[in-house]
This record gives structure tokens, sequence and C-alpha cells, in this order.
């Protein structure tokens, strides 16, 4: 349904675009229906940038996203509103992502006025109605208030709702529980999955690899920009294999176990390494990893960018 | 006994009427103690926090006091708490490098703290260079900038200021929340080292996450709407809880290992009540899958073990 | 920033705050004077009506006349007039440039902010009375409109310079891109997400591009850049200088026109703080 081909992004920076900065490099990938692909990384990973890309707010550089066959590029305005019938976005600040002098069910009545103008009232709100109750919201509850009078989990719930009144088969998820409270994130995920089961497919765009183990069925480790992990999301969160990932996983706090006392030193090192993009952070790092790695499948469908993984000492 | 803290209340005055912030927390911390303070936004937690370093406007002292090694402090009076600050309890904001004056080098704002307190920079300036290689920060930074430094790299800066005086108590409000995960991690062990090396007598860590605390905090407290619903040591908090909420809370957490397809996990349903006026009684009530009658008059913090409290109805003595 | 306030909230600040209501009332009383005044003379503004010249307030002329027996509140109200149509017309358009360009700016970013950034700066540092001398050179009668025309032209740079950052802010909210994401346009996105957001700063920026255009129409007015064939506030004062209004003791001449520009001008940058005081709440706090 949604492919990603060698697809990168340079942002130009300084006056009149002198600088530029790599985003994104060379990523690709592909999203099947009811398939939930969690992209995992830290700041500056580029994940973000991936996901403004696939909803088509940015252009890429390089590279062609395409979905169901026709690249993003080639949209005109008129299929472009086509497209975003079909694709639709969730944002990580719910409270950002509504106009804060206006009602929060502003965002229907912008989605009526846009995609379906022809739509009687009574119709149109007997749709709504069913949407809201899809994503386990009380119509009475949610309508007719300001953002402010909404809990964190009721906006990010109406914005999935949003999605729900379009034909939505892929949403693009970024970071949208990170800032809802620890009682109320799973609720959320929970409708992600319910939504999955009914094929819809689920860019899931998170820092953290709790959540990304908990949803996704792929995770794709990304380092600035580059792909350094991807495969199924149990082999990837039981078995990383490169170091960087490794490092993630050991980072992680987590409930059933304790950090071991040992000394743990942060990877330091700044700046992109020359070949491969973690190779002034990576303990592992010799000689050959000044050459861009190329990925390994280690398992079925595993892949890892990393020289060091095929080496016997590793 | 580092601090004790008794009924503490803290309200503040908005528009629509007084929040109650706090209302009447009471919990203490020994020395060498690491403990964490858990709970969801608005609950307070971050108040608490402040309340012991300095209560500003419209953040106003109700009643309750608090003891710092056999001393009471001031908590009412802002003038009076500076004698305590930095060195009785000190305070690492959650975005304490973003608020210093990106014009000036780090080494002359510290002067400049040090001086105000008529202590002189280069007499403790070993020190500083000793406590900023426990960090892993070069001496270099002194003549830096703030914005010369990364996320991670500010939050040691901070640390290592924050507890140069040796401070009694460390209040350390959601210092990881904003970082990676990589330096998270580093940042968090190294509130435990400043413990463990004795730079700080004991610490008062607030953060909403829990598995964060778990793996520094020796004992953790759960707030639920302005007030304490359990405390208990970390493993216990986390293996066996006894209050209602912190039982649902943990079991909605889907840190590493649970996965959607195998076991679904559950939120609590409903939201905290609004502390402008709270009900009464139990304020976990209305969301609580074990309420009975005796749920409308209010539960005490309770011992129902050694060093666990819980504030329940339902808790057997 | 400027947060929004919802509507009954504002409005109960808005009347609660001191400097707002004072400002206000004095800028509607001259707009008042400004509006009934000339219903209540029929004096035609530069007859030579009193054959005694400069003569004190009395009965006949309410403010006097000038030393060539012009009836000076007939002048007075109707240089009022002109000082509010210069103030609405020339700060209007100010505002309204600057809000296309600090919006185009701010919205489309990239080379098309860079490019407009450059033509901000350049007007900005225009050196304004170098221009206008050479334009007065050209032109043989100037109207009010022109005075507009030309302080609408010059005086909206920093407007467009705040807005443009204001945008630029709003413009990475995901409300934004959410906008986006439902295919609105551009246009449309900027004027209904964008701007409301930024109504109190807009209000504000066309408050002090009003006070701005009068003191500069004022200004031009009285070293002779003025309109050739019009009355204004600025002119009675330059005539008044010119003819030695000042040794002859004649302060109902000039005192009133200098009185009326100060009081509003001013009465509309007291407006400016208390608006300042209603949009923000941390400032509402403290008061």
């Amino acid at each position: 349904m949604l492919s990603l081909e060698r697809v990168s992004k340079v942002y130009r920076v300084g006056t009149f675009g002198g600088g530029q900065v790599r985003a994104v490099s060379e990523l690709s990938f592909a999203l099947a229906p009811g398939e939930v692909v969690a992209l995992i990384g830290e700041s500056g990973s580029g994940k973000s940038t991936v996901g403004r890309m696939v909803l088509n707010l940015l252009p890429v550089s390089t590279g062609s996203i395409r979905f169901d066959g026709i690249a993003l590029s080639d949209l005109r305005q008129g299929d472009r509103k086509d497209y975003w019938r079909r694709v639709q976005g969730v944002f990580q600040d719910p409270f950002s992502a509504y106009n804060p002098i206006f009602k929060a069910d502003r965002i229907f009545r912008t989605l009526r006025a846009e995609f379906f103008p022809r739509v009687e009232t009574g119709d149109w709100n007997r749709r709504l109605d069913g949407a809201l109750q899809a994503v386990g919201l009380n119509p009475q509850q949610v309508r007719d208030k300001f953002p402010h009078q909404l809990s964190g989990g009721q906006l990010q719930r109406l914005l999935i709702a949003r999605a729900l009144l379009l034909d939505v088969q892929l949403l693009v998820a970024d970071e949208i529980i990170s800032m809802l409270d620890a009682s109320t994130r799973v609720d959320v995920l929970n409708l992600l999955a319910d939504l999955k089961a009914r094929g819809m497919a689920i860019l899931f765009i998170t820092h953290d690899l709790g959540l990304a183990n908990y949803l996704s069925d792929r995770v794709i480790v990304l380092y600035r920009g580059c792909m350094v992990e991807a495969g199924p999301a149990e082999a990837v969160f039981e078995n990383p294999q490169h170091p960087y990932t490794r490092m993630l996983v050991a980072a992680t706090p987590r409930l059933d176990c304790k950090w071991p006392v040992s000394d743990w030193t942060p990877p330091v090192g700044e700046g992109e390494g020359l070949g491969c993009v973690y190779s002034a952070r990576c303990p592992l790092c010799d000689g050959q990893c000044n050459r861009p790695p190329v990925p390994i499948e280690t398992a079925a469908g595993h892949r890892v960018a990393c020289w060091r993984v095929a080496d016997p000492g590793h | 006994m580092s601090l004790s803290v008794q009924e503490l209340r803290v309200y503040y005055q908005t528009l629509h009427g007084e929040v109650r912030a706090l209302d009447g927390v009471s919990f203490s911390i020994a020395d060498g103690e690491i403990m964490g303070l858990a709970g969801e936004s608005g609950c307070g937690k971050t108040t608490l926090g402040y309340s012991l370093v300095r209560l500003s406007p419209p953040r106003r002292l109700v009643s309750g006091r608090a003891v710092l090694d056999g001393e009471e402090l001031p908590l009412g009076d802002p003038d009076a708490m500076r004698r305590f600050g930095w060195k009785g309890v000190s305070i690492v904001p959650q975005f304490a490098m973003s608020a210093l004056n990106p014009r000036r080098r780090i080494g002359g704002m510290i002067a400049e703290l040090l001086a105000a307190r008529k202590l002189r920079y280069l007499e403790l300036l070993p020190e500083l260079e000793r406590r900023l290689d426990l960090v892993r920060l070069p001496a270099a930074v002194l003549a830096m900038y703030p914005f010369e430094l990364s996320g991670g790299m500010r939050q040691r800066m901070v640390l290592v200021l924050s507890t140069l005086l040796n401070p009694s108590l460390l209040v350390a409000d959601e210092v990881t929340s904003a970082l990676d995960v990589s330096i998270q991690r580093a940042v968090a062990q190294l509130l435990a080292e400043f413990r463990d090396r004795g730079l700080v007598k004991s610490m008062l860590v607030i953060t909403h996450d829990l598995a964060v605390l778990y793996q520094i905090a020796d004992t953790i407290a759960v707030m639920y709407a302005g007030k304490l619903v359990e405390k208990a040591s970390a493993d216990v908090i986390i293996r066996a809880p006894r209050h209602p909420y912190t039982r649902l809370l943990i079991s909605s957490l889907p840190e590493i290992g649970a996965r959607h397809a195998r076991c679904r996990l559950k939120g609590i349903p409903g939201q905290p009540p609004s502390l402008l006026n709270p009900p009464l009684g139990c304020r976990f009530r209305a969301r609580c899958p074990a309420v009975s009658d005796q749920c409308g008059e209010e539960p005490p913090l309770r011992e129902v073990a050694a060093g666990h409290q819980v504030a329940c109805w339902q808790q057997p003595c | 920033m400027t947060p929004s306030v919802p509507g009954r909230e504002f409005l109960y600040f808005a009347w609660r705050n001191g400097k707002l209501r004072f400002g206000l009332a004095l800028v509607l009383f001259f707009l008042g004077v400004a509006l009934l005044g000339p219903l209540l003379t029929h004096y035609p503004p530069l007859a030579y009506l009193n054959p005694l010249g400069a003569e004190a307030p009395s009965a006949t002329y309410w403010l006097g006349t000038t030393c060539f027996g012009q009836d000076v509140y007939t002048q007075f109200v109707l240089g009022l007039r002109a000082a509010f149509l210069v103030g609405l017309l020339g700060g209007g358009m100010a505002t309204l440039i600057g809000m296309l360009i600090g919006f185009m700016a701010g919205y489309r970013g990239g080379l098309v902010d860079e490019v407009l950034n450059v033509l901000t700066n350049v007007v900005l540092v225009i050196p304004t009375f170098a221009v206008l001398l050479i334009a007065a050179a050209y032109l043989q009668v100037r109207s009010v409109l022109m005075e507009c025309l030309f302080i609408g032209l010059t005086a909206w740079p920093w407007a467009a310079r705040a807005i443009r950052a204001q945008t630029f802010s709003l413009r990475t909210r995901d409300f934004v891109d959410l906008a986006r994401l439902s295919g609105m346009r551009p246009l449309k996105i900027v004027f209904t997400e964008i701007a409301p957001n930024m109504l109190s700063y807009l209000v504000m920026t066309f408050i002090l591009q009003f006070g701005g255009a009068i003191l500069m129409a004022a200004t031009l007015d009285f070293i002779g850049l003025g309109p050739t064939n019009a009355q204004s506030l600025g002119l009675m004062m330059q005539t008044a200088v010119l003819w030695g209004a000042l040794p002859l003791g004649a302060w109902w001449w000039f005192i009133p026109p200098g009185l009326a520009i100060t009081a509003i001008v001013g009465a509309l940058y007291v407006m400016n703080v208390g608006l300042d005081d209603v949009f923000n709440p941390r400032l509402r706090e403290r008061s």
C-alpha cells in the first residue's frame, strides 16, 4: 500500500539556503493494510520528518514515496485532497493540534466543509456521533467544548475520530501518547490496535521502545536519519543486533528488572561518523566503519546496517 | 531523619477559585534515602517539590510544617527560606539551563551565584572541577555558554551546580523527562551516584515515569489528586502495590515485555477530580473498582506493613 | 506571544482595566468632536470673518479667531476629522500591508521570506522625509488621501516584521498541519487559523499605526509638506507659528490642535498598554 524507496530529505538552512542539513537518508520500507510499523528514534533521528513526508506535508528531496503505486510528488492539488481522504495524521501535542481560541469540535466542521460539503446536517451528525462512539467518546461530553476543557486523551481520540470520518487507510501517529498520562495512554494504544484489526495501516512514530513493542508488528530504528536496524518487533527488542539498538534497549528503564549496577557510560561523541553515522559514538567502531554499511539480513526480515555484526568477534 | 513533612497544605489562587494542589501530605525521608514521587500531571507533585524550596505567590501555604535535620523550615516565608536554599534544600528544576542567561559564561554565572552567598569561586573551583569530572564533563565547560552544551550536558551541569554545597536534600523535578533514553539513564544513575558518594544526604525525585523511579529510588510515594495514596519501598510499590490506584496504574504500563497481541493492558477509566472543589471522601472513589460505602469518608494514610503506608479503607491494618 | 482569551472573559478584563477605559474614553471624546463638531458651525474654515484679526474665544467664535480673522473652532473640528481620517486610512493601510507581507513571509518561509525580508529592510531604512521632499517638488496639489497613501506605504515595515515573527511561530503548530491535511488552501489557513490567534496583536498593531499616522501627518503638515487644499491640525500649528501666534500670545490658536494631537496619540498608547494587560494573562495576574 505505502512504500518508500530510498527516501532522503535535505533541509536548506542559512541565508538563501546556503547550508544543508540531512534529516533522512536513503530510507526504504513498505507498509501493508492492517500492519503497524513503528519508527523508533531519539531526538534528531528524522522520524517526524518521515511522518511529515508520508503525510505529504513535506516534499522528499530524493527518492519516492508511493501510495497504491502513485508517487506523492506527482499529486496535483485536487489529488492531494483525495490522498488526505485516505491518509491522515495525529500528532504529539494534543493541545497544539487544536486552535486554542476555537471549540475543539471545529476540526469536524472544517473537515465537513472541505470534504463533505454536500452531506446534510442530520446525516453528518449521525456519522459524527458514530465516529465519536467508535473511539470511545460520549458525544455529549466532548461536543461544544474548548480544548482546555477536555483531557489530552479525549483530544487525541477526537483526532482519531476525525480520521475515521474520512475513509482513512493509513494513519500516521507521531508520538501521539507521549504527552498523555500513564493511566489513559494504554487506552489510546488499544484504540489504535482496534483500528489495525479493522485493516487500517499505522505508521507509529515513537521514542519509546516499550510502546513500540506493545503495538507494532515491525520496527525500524533510525539514527540520524539512517535506518540502523529493522525487523519484527519481538526479534529486534529481544535480540537487538546493532550496537545502537542494543544501547537503546539497555538504557530503557523497565519494570521487570533493574539496570545492572555496572558503570554505565553513555556513548559519547558528537557529529556523524564518516561512513557509518553511528561510528562517532560506537564502541565497536573500527577501520571498516568509515564506509557506509550495507544492511545485511541476519534472520528472516531482520536487517541490520552494521559492518561489525557480520564479524565473528561481535 | 533528614526530612519530615507533616500535613502540608498548599493552595493556589486562580481566576476560578482556590486550587488545593496539596491537601494534607505527610511523609519523611531518611538520611541517604532517595524517595521517588510519582503521579499524573496535575496531582500536585511539582507543587510539593517547590513548596520545600520556595513558596511564592500564587502558591500559598495553608498549614503544615517541615523539619530538615532537626530544624524547622520556614515554608511560608520565602525570604527566610533563602537561608536554606542550595545548602539545605536544593532544587534541580526541569528546565534549569534554559532559564539561565545565554550571554554569560557558565563559570561566570557560578561565580556570581557563589558571591551572592559570600563564597569564593576560586576556593571552590578545585571541588567544582572534581565534580565535573565525576559527571564526565571537561572543566572547559566553565568557559562555555549555555547554548554550547547539549541537553544531557546541561542537565549534568545543573546537577553539579545544585549539589556543589552538599545539600541535605536535593529536589529533582522531572530531570530525566525531556532527555533521550541513552542520556536519561546516565543522568538517573548520576543521581544515585551523588547519593552514594555522600554529596547529597537525601533526595526527592519527582517524575511521572515510574520505570525510571524503580531503577534508582529506594522508596516510592504515589500521589493522586493532591494526596499521598501509597508509600513503600520501590520493589513493593512495583511488585505488590496495595492501593487500587497504584495497582491499576502499574498494570497499565506497557514497559518492555507486554505485547498487545498477547495481553491487552487496560487503562483507568475516568479522570482525576478537579482540585478546585475536590470531592469529600476518598478522591479515587469515582474511578475505583473496589469502592464501598466507607469511601465517602476520607481514608487516612495508615501503615499496613513495615515501611508500607496506604490510604485506602480496603486495607487490613 | 499573545495568548487568546475567550470573549466574555476578555470583556470582563477589558472593562476592569483602567488604562483601557481612560484611553478609549479620550479617543471616543475626540472622535465625537470630529464627527459632530462640524455640524455646529456654519463658518467656512478659511473665510476672513473677524475684521479685528486674532481674538480670544468668545460666544461668536468659540475658540477665537486667527490673525486673519478665521474661526479656529471650524478649523479645529475639520482638522480633527482629517486626523482621524489619516489615522484610519494611513494607519489601516500600513497595518494591512504589514499583515500581507508579514503573513506571506512568515507562512511561506524560504525564498519568499528572504525576498520580502530584504524589501522590508529596504523600506525600513528609506529616509522618509527625503522621499517626501522630492515627491512634494513634483506634485503641485497634495490631498489628505495622498498623505494617507504616503504614510501607509512607508510605515508598514515594523508591523510586517512583528507579524512575520508571530506567524512563523504559529505556523509550526500542529493545528496548521491539521488544516493542511484537511486540504485547506494557504490563504484560508492564514485567515481562519493563524490570524484569529494573533487578533489581539493585530488590534494593537493597528492602534499603534493609527497613532503613528496621526503623529506623522502632523509632523509633515507642520514642516509644510502636508495637503495644500485641506484643513489639518498640523497645518493649523504651522500657520500659527508662521504668523507669530506665540509672540502675539494667541494661545487659542495653537493650543487646541497641539493638545488634541498629544491627547489622541497619548490616549492610543495608553490604550495599547491597557490592551497588553488584558491580552497577556501574566500581566493580568499582577494587576
